[in-house]
């Protein structure tokens, strides 16, 4: 099977068909082993049992830029490759990377009322990701201004890639300014500053996180592909009528 | 070329523009993106009193004094300078010497910052209290929390930014 079969959208169906509840499966156990992990996590010797926050924090604010990134790629597809189904994967994406943004921004806010003493400030890193959460937003908006799906589909993949320079942004944020948000844990130059016992626990989250971002793009795909399959369905229907209708006034008159 | 390649060329193009264009807004804009500035920025930009402004930077070791009436003072220092912070008000539990914190207030006339907030900053650093009591123990211990005239490690230092 080759790529462009997947990109086939009864293929597409088929084959989610089958794997879509090996991935929720799978989701289910890493979210459970994740969480027990996390619960299971010492306490920090700064933070005490705040740190645990950031287990939840930290996946969904990686997912939140990596969706943007996957919806960059789908417009790609739509502006150069005109595909269909690069359309129905940057539309499904959008609602659930705003739901990881939403959960990032709370989730850092309650950790920043106890570790800063403040539910937020405006500064270079709370703020992209804030303009992050308000694009996502716009671009559901802008899906839905447009009653044709192809040309709502190419509006939305220009303000996705215009989008797509605020990730950088967002990433480097706490590098290039200085900012009350601490620079990157993770992925840095020079290693992790995060003790294994976090490290472990958040990377299984991470992980979770994510197969649970494929499962639901997954399944909001399919409905996506279904949705339009109805459309086009009762466009045809209408159209018939008219025709009927229009040959029985032909008849009448 | 096809029209395909034609139309990525015109996206990536219309991409790097749009790129340079954000990079030079951004750097135009890096003195009211940063969101504090540290006792050598103060000193460099000569901000007179009255004026409103964030500073950030790590309490020095040894010159907390608390007064009646939750009322503190301190030195905020970032390896360059320092300038001496009066608080009147409760800190956040992160709030200690050698920690980061960001004040938000004025200078007054005598050159003392009169914050009437004080956040604390933290750093990248996660351990458990365990491992970090194991450290100490060893004389591991690589940065700050009350050890006077240690360094404090690079990241613990919210300076970086300025430093650029």
């Amino acid at each position: 099977m080759t790529l462009t079969d997947l990109a086939n959208p009864t293929r597409f169906l088929a084959l989610t068909t089958r794997i879509l509840p090996w991935l929720a499966g799978a989701t289910a156990i890493l979210l459970a082993i994740g969480l027990y992990q996390s619960a299971m996590a010492p306490d920090d010797y700064q933070q005490g049992a705040t740190v645990k926050i950031m287990f939840i924090h930290v996946p969904n604010a990686w997912l939140s830029m990596f969706v943007w990134g996957v919806m960059s790629i789908a417009a790609l597809g739509t502006l150069v490759w005109r595909h269909p189904l690069a359309d129905v994967a940057a539309k499904s994406a959008a609602p659930i990377g705003a739901a990881f943004t939403f959960l990032a921004l709370v989730t850092g806010s309650l950790w920043g009322r106890p570790m800063w003493g403040t539910y937020w400030e405006w500064d270079a890193r709370l703020t992209s990701v804030l303009i992050l959460f308000l694009m996502y937003l716009g671009l559901m908006a802008l899906w839905r201004a447009v009653e044709d799906p192809s040309r709502a589909a190419r509006a939305a993949a220009v303000l996705t890639l215009v989008g797509a320079i605020n990730i950088p942004i967002i990433k480097f944020s706490v590098d290039w300014w200085n900012t009350l948000h601490q620079p990157a844990s993770v992925f840095r130059a020079g290693g992790p500053t995060l003790d294994k016992a976090f490290l472990w626990p958040l990377l299984v989250m991470a992980i979770a996180f994510s197969l649970l971002f494929i499962t639901l793009h997954l399944a909001a795909m399919r409905n996506e592909i279904l949705r339009r399959r109805v459309r086009s369905l009762q466009m045809m229907q209408a159209s018939r009528t008219a025709v009927i209708g229009e040959a029985k006034e032909m008849g009448a008159a | 070329m096809t029209r395909k390649q034609r139309r990525l060329t015109l996206i990536g193009c219309a991409l790097a523009v749009l790129a340079i264009a954000a990079g030079l807004v951004l750097n135009a804009l890096r003195d009211s993106i940063v969101f504090f500035s540290t006792p050598s920025m103060v000193a460099e930009k000569h901000i007179g009193p009255g004026k409103r402004f964030r500073l950030g930077g790590l309490v020095e070791t040894g010159s907390v004094k608390r007064g009646d009436n939750l009322a503190v003072t301190f030195t905020v220092a970032d390896g360059g300078a320092t300038l001496p912070v009066a608080f009147k008000g409760i800190l956040p539990d992160l709030f200690r010497e050698g920690q980061g914190v960001v004040a938000e207030g004025a200078l007054d006339a005598s050159g003392v910052f009169r914050a009437d907030t004080v956040l604390a900053k933290h750093d990248e650093t996660y351990m458990p209290k365990e491992v970090a009591d194991a450290l100490k123990k060893q004389g591991h211990w690589k940065d700050d929390y009350g050890k006077p005239g240690a360094q404090p490690s690079a990241s613990a230092a919210p300076t970086q930014g300025a430093m650029r």
